[in-house]
């Protein structure tokens, strides 16, 4: 599935993955999907916390070698 | 088994403990839907003016607000200093024990190696605070931490109210126009306690 948006946050260290996450869901229509590529390894966790806490989707989280990518459908 | 037909067709049970674990589950409902309806707060008082004690009101703040919460900072005493205008922040070495001080560049075994400055050196050699500072801006820049001022940029943008202790102002000599234009309000405790009484996270930093 071809997400709407992607955010690239390679390189960005907590707490600005998540807040350019937030930045992004913003210009997204309720339904649509998100996908961010990060590099920080706390992002696992924290995406998962900000998907729980706002009420966003979170369809998927992996890593792809030194990368994380997460797709979130906005609520 | 009288009692589980009686909540099947939701009819309020007539004898005791029926009733009494009726009343048990409704309640459970209700403040489910009340902690479900809420949005919930953070307050924090920033009280000191480093880089390294700038960092947790900062990021806290920001973050609390991209979740969607109600989030503040009341800045009091040398903490004020963070809402200037023209933010010049350093990190001090001195009674700092603790601080790591470790190369932002060079090769990679270099950057692991916590150097033992005395604090004596650390703490009295003219122009280590400004250096120590210089190399903790150069390691949050390569390892993908914002600055301070990057942070104070978003917790404006994304609705963090600043608030402003009235006293300090006083208290140091400062004038107001120093200030950034954004602090939402100039208080003093009995309103910060007003605001902060029904906060569901209150730190002191």
């Amino acid at each position: 599935m071809e997400a709407k948006q992607t955010l690239d946050a390679r390189g960005l260290n907590c707490p600005l993955p998540i807040l350019r996450t937030k930045k992004s869901l913003i210009s997204l229509q309720s339904g649509e999907t998100l996908k961010v590529i990060s590099t920080d390894p706390g992002s696992l966790k924290d995406m998962s916390s900000f998907c729980s806490q706002t009420g966003n989707e979170l369809l998927s989280s992996q890593q792809q070698g030194k990368d994380f990518e997460f797709v979130i459908r906005k609520a | 088994m009288k009692i589980t037909e009686q909540h099947q067709t939701q009819s309020i049970p007539t004898d005791l403990a029926g009733l009494d674990a009726w009343l048990d589950k409704k309640l459970d409902e209700k403040l489910a839907q009340r902690k479900a309806a809420r949005t919930p707060s953070l307050a924090i008082i920033a009280t000191k003016g480093t880089m390294d004690m700038a960092y947790p009101p900062f990021i806290l703040a920001s973050t609390a607000a991209a979740l969607g919460w109600d989030s503040s900072v009341f800045f009091t005493f040398y903490g004020l200093g963070l809402l200037k205008k023209d933010l010049q922040i350093k990190v001090s070495p001195l009674g700092n024990p603790a601080m790591p001080m470790k190369m932002p560049f060079g090769p990679e075994w270099l950057q692991h190696i916590n150097m033992k400055i005395p604090n004596f050196v650390a703490g009295n050699m003219p122009g280590f605070e400004s250096f120590a500072t210089a190399m903790m801006e150069q390691t949050t820049k390569t390892k993908g931490v914002p600055s301070i001022l990057e942070l104070r940029d978003i917790c404006v943008e994304s609705g963090v109210k600043l608030v402003a202790c009235q006293m300090t102002v006083d208290l140091f000599n400062y004038r107001k126009e120093e200030f950034m234009p954004e602090i939402s309000e100039w208080i003093g405790a009995t309103t910060y306690l007003a605001s902060a009484k029904d906060a569901d996270i209150c730190l002191f930093i």
